[in-house]
């Protein structure tokens, strides 16, 4: 007889008591379920509040540069080159923000930089992200040789200075928006690659990956229905805090002049040109870049932060 | 009653930096259709690697297949390849574990989980298989069946969990099921449910059970034969009568003279002298002679081999022989 076709009551006498669905009390103090615990400690946060409202107004300007940027960022208009902040009583409008030494208006480079420094932020650790998890989650799932091979290379990834691999890449391939976020993607990839293989190896060993071993599913679904989706807490954890180090990391290399080309509007170019003029009292148009650079990565650390505490709790007693 | 398995002569090394460890050496066992066999043993004696070795779920390296078969339904489960022995896992041969608040993985619904083994053995869409996944939980009397089935681990109690473990199990109606310990980490009450629960199911299909457990308790309640294995070997094997009431191996009377009894003043509680030898360094002779108060000298010297006392009783004791029983 095949248990499938067995009544009901098999095991009635054993019943437990009927469920019924834990009670919340959202702004009380008595009980929060797991699942309202992350929206509960972000809005009784005023200050990731103010961050995450921030920031969502930086992308949407990012987003819409074309419209929200006053004039285009790369035309040169000499006879208004340095000219200072609106509010300076030889300020002209349109350049709210003044212009650099020649001519283009501060603002619009802010804004058009902005989305330059968002996709480089978020296509490289993007990139970085999948080519890492994958690399991990081999790494951890077959070990041996290839983890090895791996994790060697992670070593050796992490030991080179990455102003000089970007040196490198950038000499031999030239300059661009693409492979400046290739460059970056390259340089992130085995901090990914060693997180995910040391979080597989300890989900490895859980009971619930031995008994999907048991139950016959293949190496695919163990990799991902197992190890990967259980690892995914502190790679979002890690990403959180990569985006806005690689957002630095596009404004030193440009800064540098390794970066994107000069014919792209960046934050980073326009912190360069404009410190050429610095000292000569044009102060504008280098430190208004830079204060919104500050801004774009302050507020994603808050988030970033935020994010760590309430996805790890533990991380909170650590510090 | 027809023979399911037959294990032969399994040998499983581990090859590990202090040197090799013997955790089964040279096992001998057969479990017939309907049958209840549990195999006692204290920590590390080898009973959890000998069933382990039989769904090939033992790491290689740093462990060895040394040598044996087991022959399940004509062929050597052993010398499966990883895609045949896949087909075997959780359809022909289910396995339960010790910890059943680990056992499910916590992203994904019960459901999703019973339902994927059932898709993946049976072939049926996952409407289908999302039916029978209730039906299964109904079958394990989970109260509600319908709207747990949508539930995430956490939501479910262990004794719900070790329920939905066995119901996966089970979802595919297994010739064998293994239970490496599956009441260990449950209440007292709850033990007796899972177990009750097991059986009855057991005789709905005609399925054999390999019940590996410490608890004497549950062996005698459960286990139609018992093995005892002690080092890798299994050192005394009979039906559970006999194990219980004429127990010729000296490590067996030790092992039941140490379980407590309830409402009798014992005095002081009984315990085996001395530990367990390190597997990587067994004395020479017979495993047990550092700690058997019978020991004489040949045990010193030889090695016992599992002999047949009475039919159906195999001891490995040199002392067994004369004492008859």
């Amino acid at each position: 007889m095949s248990i499938h076709s067995a009544s009901a009551n098999t095991a009635s006498h054993l019943a437990e008591a009927p469920y019924s669905p834990p009670r919340a009390r959202f702004w009380g103090f008595e009980y929060i379920p797991a699942e309202r615990q992350l929206l509960h400690s972000f809005l009784s946060n005023w200050l990731v509040l103010g961050a995450l409202a921030m920031l969502i107004l930086l992308v949407f300007i990012a987003v819409f540069a074309h419209w929200v940027a006053p004039v285009d960022p790369l035309e040169q208009t000499l006879k208004a080159r340095l000219t200072p902040p609106i509010w300076n009583e030889r300020g002209i409008s349109p350049y709210y923000l003044g212009t650099d030494r020649l001519g283009r208006d501060v603002l619009s480079n802010i804004i058009y930089g902005l989305r330059i420094s968002l996709l480089v932020g978020f296509f490289a650790v993007g990139i970085s992200m999948i080519i890492g998890l994958t690399l991990g989650l081999t790494a951890g799932y077959k070990r041996g040789f290839w983890e090895t091979f791996i994790m060697r290379a992670v070593d050796v990834q992490l030991s080179l200075p990455l102003i000089m691999v970007a040196l490198c890449f950038m000499v031999i391939f030239g300059q661009g928006l693409w492979k400046m976020i290739i460059v970056l993607a390259i340089a992130g990839w085995a901090e990914y690659a060693r997180t995910v293989r040391g979080t597989v190896l300890s989900i490895r060993e859980k009971e619930y990956v031995e008994s999907a071993h048991a139950l016959g599913f293949g190496p695919w679904t163990i990799m991902v229905k197992y190890l990967l989706i259980n690892s995914i807490t502190p790679v979002l954890v890690l990403s959180a805090v990569q985006v806005p180090r690689v957002i630095i990391l596009e404004a030193t290399l440009s800064f540098l002049g390794l970066g994107v080309p000069v014919t792209t509007p960046s934050i980073g170019l326009a912190i360069a040109r404009g410190y050429q003029v610095l000292f000569s009292g044009s102060w504008w148009a280098s430190i208004f870049p830079g204060l919104a650079l500050m801004l774009l990565v302050a507020c994603i650390n808050i988030v970033a932060d935020w994010l760590r505490d309430a996805l790890e709790p533990r991380s909170r007693e650590q510090v | 009653m027809d023979r399911l398995l037959t294990v032969r002569d399994l040998k499983i090394y581990f090859h590990i930096l202090a040197g090799t460890v013997r955790a089964v050496d040279g096992v001998d066992f057969h479990i017939d259709q309907g049958e209840t066999v549990g195999v006692v043993g204290e920590s590390g004696c080898g009973k959890s690697v000998t069933a382990m070795a039989l769904l090939q779920l033992i790491p290689m390296p740093p462990g060895e297949l040394v040598g044996g078969t087991a022959e399940f339904e004509g062929m050597d489960l052993l010398r499966f390849g990883s895609d045949q022995i896949r087909k075997v896992r959780g359809n022909r041969i289910s396995m339960i574990f010790q910890e059943p608040m680990t056992s499910l993985n916590p992203v994904f619904t019960i459901g999703n989980q019973i339902g994927e083994a059932i898709e993946l053995h049976q072939g049926l869409n996952p409407r289908q298989a999302e039916e029978k996944a209730v039906e299964m939980l109904d079958l394990v009397g989970i109260p509600d069946p319908r709207r747990r089935v949508k539930e995430y681990p956490h939501q479910l109690s262990g004794g719900m969990r070790q329920r939905v473990m066995i119901g996966m199990a089970l979802s595919c109606n297994p010739a064998l099921l293994i239970a490496d310990e599956p009441t260990t980490a449950l209440d007292v009450t709850v033990q007796a449910q899972i177990l009750e629960l097991m059986l009855d199911l057991q005789k709905k299909i005609n399925m054999s059970i390999l019940m590996i457990t410490h608890n004497l308790g549950v062996i005698a309640e459960v286990a139609n034969r018992v093995i005892v294995m002690y080092c890798g070997k299994i050192v005394e094997s009979a039906d559970v009568h006999s194990i219980f009431h004429q127990p010729m191996h000296p490590y067996t009377r030790q092992l039941l003279a140490s379980v407590p009894h309830l409402g009798v003043d014992q005095g002081r509680l009984q315990e085996i002298p001395g530990a367990v030898p390190n597997l990587y360094n067994l004395p020479p002779g017979c495993d047990f002679h550092p700690r058997c108060a019978e020991a004489a000298e040949s045990c010193q010297r030889r090695r016992p081999e599992l002999n047949a006392m009475k039919p159906g009783h195999w001891v490995a004791c040199h002392r067994a022989a004369g004492r008859g029983a």
